[in-house]
């Protein structure tokens, strides 16, 4: 478990880190775009350059709205390639990531946008009717639709302001927890 | 009509709604063999769709949940499940970003073969789906033909893998086995042969009156609506977007070869339909230069440790598949096991796209549009 805790979001220590390391190790094309964005939300994003063309911000719940305008009014990316729910039971969070991805300006073409966000987790979920909200991207990315309905059946995630959060792939009588939370366990495994 | 009130409290999920007398509620699916295995909820208006509902979900397996209690070997056969056609492809992210998890180095001559294998796999899935667009549209030699010209690959992935489906053959470091003796020979000659075979494809098939009476103008997908619904593939293509991940973001030896994307403007189901054949064409392009550039001799795999354990956090790679991106979400928390293995794969980003499209079409043109998105249910529901 000691290893889980090291990486989960560091608050202080890090902060004083990132500056050097954003320079020495963040390729030029990707801090042109990232820094836009880090410059408008000082406190709110936190970058990590996880390799080349591939970058993820962690934002907080309350700023992914603003922070997903803004890049879609202010950065080619323009639509979601995937949106991926991962469950984190010792941190008491479910992180959600919607990967970005431009079509519009080849220039981006290479580059993956990870945004990553966190909600607060429950003992005994209760989809829909808990804590375990987040805003939905839908109004920005369009395309993220049917993923935000396979994240909240999944995980349990509910999205607010989504016109359709109705289940997706499970079957209509699931009653069980949600089937990726960490404690839903598989048959004999 | 009287709004429905549920009286006492209602199971998780149940849905309950008002009913128009004008309105027919159609149910398409899941055992219906024109809808594979998946539910389309269609209201109709007389002869003419109103509302379309899409219902995936009837061949849901579970594939990241299963990948959470595997390591990273012991995931690779039930990975490929979801598209046993084009099982190299669907394996390809997985595959890239276990390697870049761990850091290994693929050995080059392993590159060319991982290359020649999706290409492969991809005329092989191309096929299978031509096939039943043919049977879709009432065009039964276009079944048939697909059919029987597929196995000539299907037979080459069998010298190559021992396998004719579901091959298991990519590896994280390269490939499982080496490629048999005298392989150059045989598939260049059955290239050769397949190009000039699927060439009169056009012939019966796309410049057929009665399909392109058929297919065109129906299901249009302007090039902003298919940006905005994120599709990705030949629909993607089919309505003027140049996007094609072996050329925007080569992977393994894709840079050092020659690939053209084929990008058509319509963007309605005859498109969409003939994008993927010439995908095909391209396809044996791509495998000629491969065999012709391809180390004659070396190492083919590099072999992971027993129970790799990721060094990255996370990684996130994708691939052109038959189908469109096919991405592999892995977040690793230094176990031998994936902590989370997240696909995000063609036919579900395309599947948005389907209520648009078939809104305002007569319920006779459902099966062309609905094929034409290139969509595998399998795939879809994971």
């Amino acid at each position: 478990m000691s290893t889980t805790e090291t990486k989960s979001p560091p608050k202080d220590p890090k902060k004083e880190t990132t500056p050097e390391k954003v320079e020495d190790t963040a390729p030029a094309f990707e801090k042109s775009y990232v820094d836009q964005i880090a410059n408008q939300f000082s406190d709110d994003v936190e970058v990590e350059y996880i390799k080349e063309n591939r970058t993820r911000l962690n934002v907080k719940k309350e700023k992914i709205i603003d922070v997903a305008k803004f890049i879609k009014d202010n950065t080619p990316f323009d639509h979601a390639e995937s949106v991926s729910g991962v469950d984190f039971p010792d941190e008491k969070e479910i992180g959600v990531t919607y990967h970005l991805g431009s079509y519009t300006d080849p220039a981006y073409s290479k580059q993956v946008l990870a945004l990553a966000t966190r909600a607060p987790r429950e003992e005994t979920p209760n989809p829909g009717n808990d804590s375990t909200k987040l805003p939905s991207l839908r109004d920005m990315f369009y395309s993220v639709e049917f993923h935000e309905r396979e994240v909240f059946e999944m995980l349990g995630v509910y999205f607010e302001g989504h016109p359709d959060n109705r289940r997706l792939l499970l079957p209509e009588d699931w009653a069980d927890l949600p089937p990726l939370r960490k404690d839903f366990k598989n048959k004999g495994r | 009509m009287a709004e429905v009130i549920p009286t006492k409290e209602m199971p998780p999920g149940l849905q309950v709604e008002n009913v128009d007398d004008r309105i027919m509620t159609l149910n398409v699916g899941p055992q219906h063999p024109g809808s594979g295995h998946m539910r389309i909820i269609v209201k109709i208006d007389g002869d003419y769709i109103v509302d379309a509902d899409p219902d995936p979900g009837y061949v849901h397996r579970g594939e990241e949940k299963m990948a959470e209690s595997r390591n990273y070997i012991t995931n690779i056969p039930h990975l490929e499940r979801p598209v046993i056609h084009d099982s190299c492809n669907i394996l390809y992210p997985y595959v890239l970003g276990v390697e870049d998890l761990v850091g290994i180095e693929v050995p080059e001559r392993a590159k060319y073969v991982r290359v020649i294998a999706a290409e492969l796999n991809r005329c092989i899935y191309i096929q299978y789906w031509l096939a039943i667009y043919g049977i879709f549209l009432g065009h039964s030699t276009m079944f048939m033909w697909p059919a029987g010209d597929r196995e000539l690959f299907i037979d080459l992935m069998e010298k190559i893998s021992g396998a004719r489906v579901t091959h298991a053959y990519f590896v994280p470091g390269g490939v499982r086995n080496d490629v048999p003796a005298n392989f150059e020979d045989v598939c260049l000659r059955q290239v050769n042969y397949f190009e000039k075979r699927i060439k009169e494809y056009g012939d019966i098939f796309y410049d057929n009156p009665i399909l392109k009476a058929r297919t065109e103008d129906t299901g249009v997908l302007s090039r902003e609506d298919a940006i905005r619904l994120g599709t990705t593939g030949s629909v993607l293509r089919a309505s003027g977007v140049d996007y094609d991940v072996r050329v925007k973001e080569p992977y393994d030896v894709y840079d050092e070869l020659d690939v053209h994307t084929n990008v058509l403007k319509a963007g309605d189901s005859y498109a969409r339909s003939k994008v993927p054949w010439l995908d095909m064409l391209e396809s044996c392009n791509i495998i000629r230069q491969a065999l012709e550039k391809m180390p004659k001799s070396g190492s083919i795999r590099t072999k992971l440790k027993p129970n790799p354990k990721g060094g990255l956090d996370e990684v996130y790679r994708r691939v052109e598949s038959g189908r469109g991106a096919a991405g592999c979400y892995i977040v690793s928390k230094e176990k031998p096991e994936p902590y989370r293995l997240k696909l995000s794969v063609g036919s579900f980003r395309n599947l948005i796209a389907l209520p648009y499209l078939l809104k305002g079409e007569k319920l006779g043109n459902m099966p062309a549009v609905y094929w034409s998105l290139n969509y595998w249910p399998v795939e879809a529901d994971r």
